[in-house]
């Protein structure tokens, strides 16, 4: 726990925005092939993907996301029931177990960017920050693709 | 006695009778049937709504009759569903390359409040250029997707806003307006293609004969 516990200290003493893809408390959490899709204006909320693994030993929780791009950042999960129906739910806090992946990909768990500040221009990127309960942060640079891109590699 | 036993064997031939024609009945339209729920799409040619194209023009199930068509609903307020299936879609239509200029490709709004014709137009804009955008008043919405049998339903969220519960399966027309399958969402793509193909071969085959 301890070296822990001091990494949360060191990564709260860091100011924030900091531009790199993962600061110094969250070596054990590796976010992977982020990506985001354009939006069209700001009255339509974005979505953003990414592969979230945790090298750990320990569980991690993630409890939240920040971007200075929309007011109302959160995690939604996309469902399709068995008569075809999708439906789309807020998701409280995230458990990554130790060793594994959580994707947030189309067609499931994906950060939605409600109330946008400013369009999501494609070939621009931003900064999104996952809050963690135990770990601190993790700042990610998400790169913006096209309205019709599939994956991270469109 | 003998004719008490005639009347006996004809009962029961009766009621065998009964029993062979209720468990047909039962495994082809009851509630045995394969699709339980019983809600198979109407034939294009049996739906009646009016609607509004991207461009503009009145258009309705009419104008779809004549080429194989493949339809969906969604709305341009959606952040996932949507614009995968959209993408998907486009990916599709690449991949049958000259042969997607003979399908009709429909996108109907369920949410006809923010998505008008501007909107529609807009959004289907940044997907494959065959994909039409259909939208019109709540009411001739409702009709169009009891057609379907699909179902959509409004759903407020926290920020105050609002968001479509909807039917994310694409379904297949062959060209004489008859329901061929769906493909559903998280169908593997590799399925798709093949399944539309099957829909535009069978309007070949049909003007084979």
């Amino acid at each position: 726990m301890k070296p822990h516990r001091i990494a949360l200290l060191v990564a709260l003493a860091l100011p924030f925005g900091i531009a790199t893809s993962a600061l110094a408390d969250s070596d054990d959490i590796v976010v992977e092939n982020a990506w985001a899709r354009a939006s069209i204006g700001t009255s339509r909320p974005g979505a953003v993907y990414m592969e979230i693994r945790n090298k750990g030993d320990e569980p991690v929780t993630l409890t939240g996301l920040q971007t200075d791009l929309a007011m109302m950042p959160k995690i939604h999960r996309t469902a399709t029931d068995e008569q075809g129906v999708s439906s789309m739910s807020p998701v409280g806090e995230i458990v990554i177990a130790p060793g594994e992946t959580v994707a947030l990909e189309p067609g499931g768990l994906h950060a939605m960017l409600m109330q946008l500040q400013r369009p999501m221009e494609e070939s621009e990127s931003f900064l999104l920050t996952l809050t963690f309960s135990d770990r601190g942060e993790t700042t990610v640079e998400v790169p913006i693709l096209g309205i019709a891109a599939r994956g991270p590699e469109d | 006695m003998e004719r008490r036993s005639v009347l006996g064997y004809g009962a029961a031939a009766l009621g065998a009778l009964g029993l062979a024609l209720f468990v047909g009945w039962w495994q082809v339209d009851g509630p045995g049937g394969p699709e339980p729920d019983g809600r198979r799409p109407l034939p294009l040619t049996a739906m009646e709504f009016d609607l509004t194209d991207h461009q503009g023009r009145p258009v309705g199930p009419d104008t779809l009759v004549g080429s194989p068509t493949l339809i969906f609903f969604g709305f341009t307020y959606c952040p996932d569903v949507c614009p995968t299936t959209l993408a998907d879609i486009s990916g599709w239509l690449d991949a049958l390359g000259e042969d997607a200029e003979q399908l009709n490709v429909v996108f109907i709004t369920v949410d006809p409040e923010r998505d008008n014709v501007e909107a529609m137009a807009e959004y289907i804009g940044y997907f494959h250029p065959a994909i039409r955008g259909w939208t019109g008043t709540e009411q001739q919405i409702a009709l169009a997707v009891e057609g379907f049998r699909a179902t959509y339903e409004k759903v407020q969220t926290d920020g105050g806003d609002y968001t479509m519960n909807h039917t994310a399966s694409v379904f297949l027309f062959d060209a004489e307006g008859r329901f061929v399958t769906t493909i559903d969402y998280h169908e593997p793509r590799d399925f798709a293609v093949p399944k539309i193909r099957r829909a535009m071969n069978e309007e070949k085959t049909e003007g084979a004969t």
